[in-house]
């Protein structure tokens, strides 16, 4: 595996993070508890799908076969695509998705604050931009989890359930393979691993403050750094792509 | 469902950006300060319109009457000794 | 105040074309009138919401799926600005919700209708918000302080949507023929729904007499019908759409576009509950209204915790 090929994957596991939790937070479109909510949701995919637009943008250069962004957003199929599980599971109720915000926005924000000093400058940029959304994200997540977590029984119980649902799925937020490894050597990529116990001590907090348990390490789902999802995906992308594949010489 | 509400009504004040007064934008539902913060944020805000955001439950505000316009405004059309204007200045002097 | 002074001093205000604010005495009637308006106003940007939100997580590219998401969110938002509004004459949120639901109050007919296509996304931009653009910019001078304050910002913010929309039919009608011939069926299914967008010929319509009178509504239906069809029938002539009315004519006389009669049985019908997607719309809105109440609920419980104003 050359530096390139290795920068290539490792910018479009960024890429496709942004986008499946941008389409997923973009579902909410409507269907938010109150108007305000809509459009703060649709304010968090915005970010999502403009910071998915650069690391897209940012993979076709280093892959340098005169594509564009909207050619791997729109023509790769499910296998070559490299999102966290979490990112593409259906937005559930309310609960489930703040669940599921708290747990990437924490993510993301370690993820980001080390990407930020990456020695590759465009990496660099597009995260210390992503990194002043993430801390608005993180909030907004925040503040709901007080909310549902203390609320009611009803809402306490639906914000517990999804923390537990969700918890399998977070391990994969830390694993690395050699593609970090090899782009560790010169400061592109971060040490995931070493973000855990920060993330754990935040989420932690969080949800010891919401009154809901954290869920204990069982079992980790994993797959996606090998192109290996959920059944969701497929569907997800055929959504996405439906115009492109259905008329492949149009521009739109 | 007895309990259920579109929330609470605040008042969204924005700066525009650091120096000038906060002015009124509009109103927001919220149920608590740290809502009506990020929810003013979200509506009043997403195109670059604000530095700053104070946000004030509607039911705090209290407003004038307008039927009380005469009482309250009048009286203070014929104190024009108030603005400079008034005085007059001996001629050649500079003004400061 | 006895009602007739009440009366004349709101008149004068109206002749002197001040503004009416929300602590001024006001006709009982200039009230409900504002309401069922800014209401109807409001009901309508948050059912449109609908229809091109069901494009979101199809659209053809990322730019296009920004676009969307914005513009939509600007609805919402344009939504939550007359709503509040509306609060200042007395409603609250939770009953104009409650008769949206329940069919009292009505929404825009044209998001009754079904969005088959991307063409049909910028044929809603161009033409539904162009058709918008038009009343609410002469909405701009209403009566009403809050009302006519939402619309300035309104306008301000919408300016982009029919731009949006009109460059989507743009590149389709330069693009392949699957494209050309989707933009044209768009635009036949959608030139005539726009049009009944202004409501019935100012002979036919009931209210407009104390609308005008009370400024309210400062030009006609057909006035600003009129506006609509002759802006628009010249950008659709530079991008090689045809308008599917076999009687649209330049009128060299009145130096304006004379047009066929519109289908007013349809507008009834629809109006009255039978178009294609009444009956979706409202029940999208009343499900994910319930499916919201218990996190409405917490919010409310979450609250009364912290007493934050105790």
């Amino acid at each position: 595996m050359t530096k390139q090929e290795a920068l290539y994957t490792y910018t479009l596991r960024l890429g496709d993070n942004a986008l499946i939790q941008g389409h997923r937070l973009s579902e909410w479109c409507s269907r938010g508890p109150i108007l305000e909510e809509d459009l703060a949701l649709t304010n968090l995919a915005l970010d999502q799908i403009g910071r998915a637009q650069a690391f897209l943008k940012y993979a076709a250069h280093i892959e340098g076969q005169g594509k564009t962004e909207d050619d791997l957003a729109y023509k790769r199929g499910e296998r070559e695509f490299y999102n966290n599980l979490i990112t593409e599971l259906p937005i559930g109720d309310f609960a489930y998705t703040i669940a599921k915000q708290l747990l990437i926005s924490a993510f993301e924000f370690y993820q980001f604050s080390e990407l930020s000093k990456s020695s590759d400058e465009t990496i660099a940029g597009i995260s210390a931009k992503a990194l002043k959304e993430v801390r608005y994200h993180l909030v907004h997540a925040q503040d709901w989890c007080y909310r549902l977590g203390k609320g009611t029984p009803v809402s306490h119980k639906k914000l517990q359930q999804a923390f537990r649902e969700l918890w399998m799925y977070t391990g994969e937020l830390f694993e690395m393979d050699e593609i970090d490894q090899l782009l560790m050597q010169d400061g592109t990529a971060i040490d995931l691993m070493s973000l855990r116990p920060d993330w754990l001590n935040l989420v932690g907090s969080i949800l010891a403050d919401s009154t809901i348990v954290l869920p204990a390490d069982t079992y980790m789902q994993t797959g996606s750094r090998k192109g290996i999802h959920t059944e969701y995906l497929g569907h997800l992308l055929s959504e996405v792509q439906y115009l492109q594949r259905a008329y492949p010489d149009a521009t739109w | 469902m007895a309990t259920d509400t579109q929330l609470d009504l605040w008042e969204v004040f924005i700066q525009s950006k650091s120096g000038n007064h906060h002015t009124h934008a509009g109103s927001v539902h919220a149920s608590d300060k740290q809502m009506a913060l990020q929810n003013a944020r979200d509506i009043y805000t997403r195109r670059n319109e604000g530095s700053s955001i104070w946000v004030v439950p509607s039911k705090y505000v209290t407003a004038s009457n307008s039927e009380d316009a005469d009482m309250l405004f009048d009286p203070s059309n014929d104190k024009i000794y108030r603005h400079p204007t008034f005085y007059v200045m001996p001629e050649g002097a500079k003004q400061i | 105040m006895d009602s007739t002074t009440l009366n004349t001093s709101f008149m004068e205000k109206i002749d002197a074309d001040l503004n009416i604010e929300p602590k001024d005495s006001m006709p009982e009637k200039y009230r409900t009138h504002l309401i069922r308006q800014i209401s109807q106003h409001a009901h309508s940007e948050v059912i449109g919401m609908q229809p091109e939100g069901n494009w979101i997580t199809r659209a053809p590219s990322l730019r296009a799926k920004q676009i969307l998401l914005a513009k939509i969110q600007d609805e919402g938002g344009h939504g939550l600005y007359l709503y509040s509004a509306a609060e200042t004459l007395g409603i609250s949120r939770e009953e104009m919700v409650e008769q949206l639901q329940s069919g009292k109050a009505k929404y825009s007919n044209i998001f009754n209708y079904p969005v088959l296509t991307w063409a049909d996304i910028g044929a809603i931009g161009w033409l539904v918000d162009g058709a918008a653009i038009v009343n609410q910019v002469s909405l701009q001078r209403t009566s009403y302080g809050p009302y006519a304050r939402a619309m300035f910002r309104i306008c301000k913010e919408e300016s982009f949507h029919q731009r949006q929309g009109y460059e989507i039919m743009a590149n389709m009608m330069s693009g392949t023929p699957d494209q050309r011939q989707m933009a044209q069926d768009a635009m036949n299914r959608w030139w005539w729904p726009s049009l009944m967008m202004f409501g019935p010929h100012d002979s036919d319509s009931p209210r407009s007499g104390d609308a005008f009178t009370w400024k309210i509504k400062r030009k006609s239906n057909d006035e600003l019908r009129q506006k609509f069809i002759d802006k628009t029938v010249q950008q659709a002539e530079v991008i090689g759409l045809s308008i599917p009315d076999a009687d649209l004519a330049w009128n060299e006389e009145r130096q304006c576009y004379d047009h066929g009669e519109i289908n007013w049985e349809e507008f009834k019908r629809v109006i009255n509950g039978n178009g294609p997607c009444n009956k979706q719309r409202i029940d999208h809105h009343i499900n994910y209204h319930n499916e919201g109440a218990w996190v409405r609920e917490a919010a409310e419980a979450y609250k009364n915790q912290l007493q934050e104003f105790k």
